[in-house]
């Protein structure tokens, strides 16, 4: 059984409250297009949808300072987009065009932006933990307080580099924010059935590390656990893990059929959708009417739209670039 | 003034982390312990273990954790104790730190100096005798240093600090205890092959602990009439191919001498390009000594018969002269 869609009074202004809607809605409206696209064959390779997980990206990153750092898996263009990343930008770089923002190097799982210091786009599975402790230990010893958000799925906490990354940043108290975005499936196998230990706090718990479980449907919840969380974590009380449980309305990616698991558990979750259940509660409280929703939707699909528009009128980079950007052309400062 | 290969090495971490605060060093053993290799001896005394920073046997995680903070403005220098653990630290190396700047697009360089010891010869058998230059060698995005004498060993380091790119310094266990004398002028490049000893019969192309033996089996050749050549390779990506095609075309005969398993070893790629530049300055066919195709064995015996010896690399120009027993 799972549990009832998230409810409850909405606790802020009409600026954050319609953001965080916002928010969700540009990356759901993203991903749908993005879907579109591959399917009429203009993004290629893999493409891994967020759907269902919105509201995790949109109250953590709305509780980041600009300065603080992003570490991201393949499944991240929500991150990149609520980050600032222009979505014209990552557009064409799923197009694999010269104007996306790694020249159509990355593609969808790859999308880095150095302006607003998101550091992939890793399609390693855990492979951006130790990453994470890196960028903390740097600003640790640089005196720099920034946070380093770093976000991973259940699956990596089977790998070695979580358990590592997790002991090394409590062992030096690195400021690490590890963001688990538990979906219950590693791709397509369920927690329950690789892990004799689901409860993922347990194992946090177990490097001496500060833990918090929150409802990843709920993104009232979600950025009320990572305010308190960052806040923590910048006041130089070292790492903290937040588990946000939450689920994957569509496949793993272009390619699954989804056959491990059952279409009610699917049903049930959608019950529990991010969108539509904090509408809703915007609804009830008198802070959002149908037009204004219906108007935000029109704003976001133009978005998308321009995006679409940008990506299409993109260029190839020329095969006589093909062997750029693999060492750096300046020596560093 | 005679140095040896170890005290250069630690003299130019000195250095580094003298001259440049952001300059770290991270590893398994180096503070507290003093270093497997006692390279980094006596430096977390006077530079504290903020900086001179022992981790856990985590070779994933603190590889990993050095690209981060080489991304985050730091220098770097991970010392993974030898290169038999980085195979556990594959992935962040090959996975990240080669591909980071590509995959961004240009948009963020990791500037990471890794060492690690390499080679056999000490007893101590196959898991701790690896020598893979090779694999790093093969990757596009890292460079990938083989220093084989006490000048590479204090020079080196700070070119490979100057690289806004991962650089992998592969230090011999048998050189440590190397003696050289050493000039006052320590700067070396990191692009270039080197002709440790000139001549004219035949070309002994090699690098890092093959080096030295490289070097008696020319002495010896001498000895008996053969005027050989020796290049020592000094980096071995991206290989220096004008000095390796510039020496054969001289010598006009060619013998690799590499510590990899012969199979897709780095001679392998040497004779390749040998061939595919100077084929027809050719008077003879290559040939290579390389290690035996097996586990390395601890029985000393054994272990010296598994690899390239100085006998061994004589015997492969006579044969190639015809001037050697059948």
């Amino acid at each position: 059984m799972i549990a009832p869609p998230p409810s409850g009074p909405v606790p802020y202004e009409r600026g954050l409250a319609l953001g965080l809607l916002e928010d969700m809605l540009r990356i759901r409206r993203l991903e749908e297009k993005s879907a579109e696209l591959y399917g009429a064959g203009k993004i290629r390779g893999f493409l891994h949808l967020y759907v269902g997980e919105e509201a995790v990206a949109a109250g953590a990153i709305r509780a980041l300072e600009p300065e603080d750092n992003v570490v991201a898996t393949y499944r991240e263009h929500g991150h990149a987009l609520l980050r600032g990343m222009p979505m014209e930008a990552i557009m064409a770089e799923m197009y694999g065009k010269r104007e996306g923002c790694s020249r159509g190097r990355g593609g969808s799982m790859h999308l880095f932006d150095a302006r607003t210091r998101l550091y992939g786009g890793n399609a390693i599975v855990g492979g951006g933990l130790p990453l994470a402790v890196g960028l903390a230990l740097a600003d640790g010893m640089r005196g720099t307080r920034r946070v380093t958000a770093c976000f991973f799925g259940d699956g990596a906490v089977a790998e070695g580099a979580f358990h590592e990354s997790m002991n090394l940043a409590a062992l030096w108290k690195l400021p690490v924010l590890f963001c688990c975005e538990n979906n219950l499936y590693a791709m397509g196998t369920a927690l329950s059935r690789s892990e004799s230990q689901v409860d993922l706090c347990v194992k946090a718990a177990s490097y001496s590390m500060a833990t918090l479980k929150v409802d990843g449907q709920d993104v009232v919840a979600v950025h009320e656990a990572v305010k308190r969380a960052v806040q923590q974590v910048r006041g130089g009380g070292g790492p903290l893990f937040v588990e946000f449980q939450t689920y994957r309305f569509r496949a793993h990616s272009m390619f699954d059929a989804e056959l491990y698991r059952d279409k009610r558990e699917v049903e049930e979750w959608k019950t529990r959708g991010p969108l539509h259940t904090y509408s809703a509660r915007l609804k009830a409280e008198g802070k959002l009417s149908e037009d204004e929703f219906l108007a935000l939707d029109a704003k976001t699909g133009a978005e998308v739209e321009r995006a679409v528009a940008f990506a299409e009128a993109g260029t190839w980079e020329p095969v006589e670039d093909l062997a750029r950007d693999v060492h750096t052309e300046e020596p560093a400062a | 003034m005679k140095l040896s290969y170890r005290e250069a090495m630690r003299q130019a971490l000195h250095d580094a982390l003298s001259r440049d605060p952001r300059v770290f060093l991270m590893g398994e053993d180096i503070g507290r312990y003093g270093g497997t290799y006692a390279v980094t001896k006596g430096l977390i005394d006077e530079f504290g273990s903020e900086r001179i920073r022992d981790t856990p046997l985590s070779e994933l995680g603190f590889v990993g954790a050095g690209i981060g903070a080489a991304l985050g403005g730091m220098r770097p220098i991970v010392e993974v104790m030898t290169v038999n653990f980085s195979l556990l630290a594959l992935d962040q190396i090959v996975n990240t730190a080669a591909l980071f700047h590509h995959m961004s697009g240009g948009q963020f360089s990791v500037p990471l100096v890794l060492r690690m010891a390499t080679g056999a010869g000490r007893q101590v058998a196959a898991q701790h005798s690896h020598s893979f230059e090779n694999w790093y060698a093969h990757v596009p995005g890292i460079k990938v240093l083989a220093p084989a004498t006490v000048e590479d060993a204090r020079g080196m380091l700070a070119a490979a600090l100057a690289d806004p790119d991962p650089v992998v310094i592969f230090e011999h266990v048998q050189l440590y205890n190397l003696q050289e004398e050493l000039a006052h002028d320590t700067a070396v490049d990191i692009a270039s092959a080197k002709v440790r000893r000139p001549g004219s019969g035949v070309s002994l192309i090699t690098y890092g602990g093959c080096l030295p033996k490289t070097l008696a089996a020319a002495q010896q050749l001498a000895d008996e009439g053969i005027d050989a050549e020796v290049l020592d390779l000094r980096v071995l990506r991206p290989l220096d191919t004008q000095a390796i095609v510039a020496s054969v075309r001289k010598c006009r005969r060619a013998v690799v001498i590499d510590e990899g398993w012969r199979s897709g070893s780095l001679a392998a790629e040497i004779m390749a390009r040998i061939v595919e530049h100077a084929f027809y300055d050719l008077d003879a066919p290559l040939a290579r000594v390389c290690s035996e195709e097996v586990p390395m064995p601890y029985a000393r015996h054994l272990e010296e018969a598994a690899l390239p010896q100085a006998q061994k690399i004589v015997a492969a120009v006579k044969a190639m002269l015809g001037t050697g027993a059948p």
